[in-house]
């Protein structure tokens, strides 16, 4: 009876397994990180400047030509600073997300980390975790981006520097255009939606988009409301939490007459922007002529191909078009990037060690990387060689406005709430007008 | 036989057991205090706070998370969603596996392949399986081909894009990862029931339909009742796969409890906010697991440990 003997067995060890797992994940969300004193940090004091220092480092590019340029950035720091030792943690940006949060309640702040500037940074300001570089980066402000420097900047007072910034646009498939019978980009939304019944009748999947994210159908939206609007709008929104205005209505009206169209791949709201059947794959694979996206985008794409290549030298870039009334100025740009800020306790060298890594030399060679960060050092923008990314980069040097995602430029629970409203229009369930009410709502209570 | 001792020996060997009991108890009891009583503690205190993990517990605003949540059409339509799960777990996933497990129980050539067979689903971890009816539900993917090569073309769904269809998609992935788990536990309660059972029924004139009906089914009612059990509880915590899947969407339309608690607490940062939800779930599951153990399994607990009627 050994077969019998061997389905208890089986049995035993699933009802042990099942008991283990429902534990686990009972025991998960009570977990909550605990508050425990910030403790005091011991930091070297300034007047000995070769007395032995740690600078604690958090960053994100856990692959290479990144990770490599970073070690080797620190590795020749602390060459000619012999005193100095740089501890480096390398994340994967959700693993970063959830140590940091940890870390952070935990009272133990990194001395320079990972940031994108915007609301997540204002929420670690005002716990007081940053510390104010203003002075420190004064001399050597102006070898910076200045649109970029602000997004690290908060009531005049600077708590990080980055060290790349892009912006979003379209990545489109030269030849599915050609085939539409569309001969130049278009310039204005009506042309947009034109080529867009265009793509259709000619048989193609017009726009590739990653529903289930939430996120990539944001961009469209906050386009939109950038272009209507203007930077005034956007701002003033982003302040006083009040996103009733008409530009942002007229943002979901607009963006409803592209939805009526049916202009997405078969079953987009399911669909991630990186994975099994995501936009990137679609895209990559020439079943959709077009998306919305970031300087990322070709990388992903890649990723998402089974040759690695994506659709190849098919691909262009555009930035988005103009609306016709609208306030905003057409150059204005929708983007974000990298940077880093400094902790509370963290070392004077830290400061030093930032300006290592955003000067004109680093930034030269992260932009001969062509991995699409772009470089933020005034004067490094010829060391991107990649057409595409120089389109980008041509389209962000027209920029006199940046404005930074929504879902950073606010605070985390804002931006999901942002997101959701915006998803309901995609999905049917929502009015412009319902979209705008969920959002003010929500500003009033996070 | 307990039940012939005296009184008074019963309480001394009572007294001798918990006396060697408790130091084995003690390490586990230590562990239990700090990893289980002490955190659900701990969420309670949190969930009466306005908290985004970074600033010290300063901001408290008593009951107003709990007020938030229950007034939140999308948390309550993710309990909506648990208890769906939970009953369609009930009248269709446990019937089904006991099917199996009754089929299976029989003997015939190949049974312990397929045994092998339906068990493996529940082998493959939750991520895995998320990521596997991703690939084979989406659009023109392999269930889209299969129902259109039978001529069901027509009745295809964007199944996990559409919200009034995700729940349903979702409820078959549930069922075919955990049915086996279920099959299993019936099959090794069913080789518990003594075969000369049922050949005395048969020898009386039974049907195997009677058999089945009168002799099998009340004797696997412990194992029956311990699998609902189980199936409940499992949904009520319900989310690796959902989050793997569909993330709660479309709009709301797939979060359980479990999702929408993770997404407040851990993607947007508020942890009072949370914590408060982890609190109704755990209250939730505290609930329905005492009143099913005070209800339901007790019958079981006295029937089985007296050895009383059968």
């Amino acid at each position: 009876m050994g077969s019998r003997r061997l389905v208890a067995a089986f049995a035993a060890v699933a009802i042990v397994a099942a008991a283990c797992s429902s534990s686990a994940s009972s025991a998960a969300p009570s977990a909550a990180p605990s508050q425990a004193p910030a403790s005091s940090a011991p930091s070297a004091s300034p007047s000995e400047a070769l007395a032995p220092v740690t600078i604690d480092w958090y960053h994100i590019q856990n692959n290479d030509p990144g990770k490599s340029l970073w070690q080797a950035l620190a590795d020749e720091y602390t060459a000619a600073h012999p005193n100095v030792t740089i501890k480096l943690t390398v994340l994967e940006n959700e693993a970063f997300k959830a140590k940091l949060a940890t870390d952070l309640a935990g009272g133990n702040v990194p001395d320079l980390f990972q940031s994108w500037g915007g609301g997540g940074m204002a929420e670690q300001v005002d716990a007081g975790l940053l510390k104010d570089i203003t002075a420190d980066v004064a001399s050597w402000k102006d070898t910076i981006n200045p649109g970029a420097l602000g997004l690290y900047a908060q009531d005049g007072k600077q708590y990080g520097v980055p060290f790349d910034l892009g912006m979003v646009g379209f990545w489109y498939n030269k030849d599915q255009f050609t085939q539409a019978g569309i001969t130049a980009p278009p310039t204005t939304w009506d042309e947009f939606l034109t080529d867009v019944g265009k793509l259709k009748a000619a048989g193609i999947t017009p726009i590739a988009l990653g529903g289930k994210d939430k996120w990539p159908g944001m961009f469209w939206w906050a386009y939109l409301a950038l272009r209507a609007g203007g930077k005034d709008a956007m701002q003033n929104a982003i302040s006083t939490g009040d996103w009733s205005g008409p530009s942002f209505v007229t943002a979901g009206t607009e963006l409803k007459k592209l939805i009526d169209l049916d202009p997405f791949q078969k079953g987009f709201l399911a669909a991630p922007w990186d994975g099994a059947g995501g936009q990137a794959a679609t895209m990559a694979t020439g079943k959709a002529a077009m998306q919305l996206m970031g300087q990322w985008a070709p990388g992903t794409m890649n990723a998402n191909s089974p040759d690695q290549k994506g659709i190849g030298d098919k691909l262009g870039w555009f930035p988005f078009p103009s609306l016709a009334g609208g306030a905003g100025a057409p150059d204005d740009a929708f983007g974000g990037g990298n940077g880093f800020v400094v902790g509370k306790d963290a070392p004077p060298e830290t400061v030093d060690f930032l300006h290592f890594l955003v000067s004109l030399d680093a930034a030269n060679r992260w932009g001969a990387t062509n991995s699409g960060v772009l470089p933020t050092t005034v004067g490094s923008e010829a060391s991107v060689t990649d057409p595409n990314m120089t389109a980008v980069l041509a389209g962000r040097a027209k920029a006199q406005y940046v404005q930074l995602y929504l879902d950073q430029a606010t605070t985390p629970a804002l931006g999901g709430i942002i997101n959701d409203a915006i998803q309901t229009l995609y999905a049917g369930t929502g009015t412009p007008e319902d979209v705008v009410k969920a959002i003010t709502d929500g500003a009033k209570t996070n | 036989m307990t039940t012939i001792e005296g009184r008074a020996s019963r309480s001394r060997r009572a007294r001798r057991t918990w006396i060697g009991v408790i130091p084995f108890l003690l390490p586990a009891l230590v562990l239990y205090v700090v990893f289980v009583l002490f955190p659900i503690v701990q969420a309670v205190h949190f969930s009466l706070f306005k908290w985004n993990g970074l600033t010290p517990l300063t901001n408290f605003i008593g009951l107003a998370n709990y007020q938030r949540a229950l007034a939140d059409p999308a948390f309550l339509g993710a309990i909506s969603h648990n208890a769906l799960i939970i009953g369609l777990s009930i009248v269709i996933q446990i019937p089904f596996a006991l099917g199996l497990a009754l089929v299976l129980n029989r003997r015939f050539r190949g049974r312990a392949i397929l045994r092998l067979l339906f068990f493996v689903p529940y082998v493959i971890s939750e991520v895995i399986t998320g990521i596997i009816w991703q690939l084979l539900l989406q659009p023109d993917g392999p269930i889209d081909g299969a129902m259109r090569s039978v001529g069901l073309g027509d009745l295809y769904q964007p199944w996990l894009a559409d919200p009034s269809t995700v729940l349903l998609a979702l409820f078959v992935i549930i069922s075919w990862k955990y049915f086996g788990f279920h099959m299993i536990l019936l099959l090794a309660g069913l080789q518990g029931i003594p075969r000369e059972l049922e050949e005395a029924a048969a020898v009386d004139g039974a049907t195997r339909g009677q058999a089945i009906r009168f002799i099998t089914l009340p004797l696997l009612g412990p194992t029956i009742r311990v699998s609902v059990f189980l199936s409940m509880i499992g949904a009520l915590q319900l989310f690796d796969v959902v989050w793997v899947t569909t993330g709660g969407g479309p709009v709301n339309a797939s979060n359980t409890m479990a999702t929408y608690m993770i997404d407040w607490g851990f993607k947007r940062y508020q942890l009072g906010y949370g914590s408060a939800i982890a609190v109704i779930l755990f209250v939730l599951a505290f609930i329905l697991a005492l009143a099913y153990q005070r209800f339901v399994l007790r019958r079981d607990m006295d029937g089985a440990m007296t050895g009383g009627a059968g």
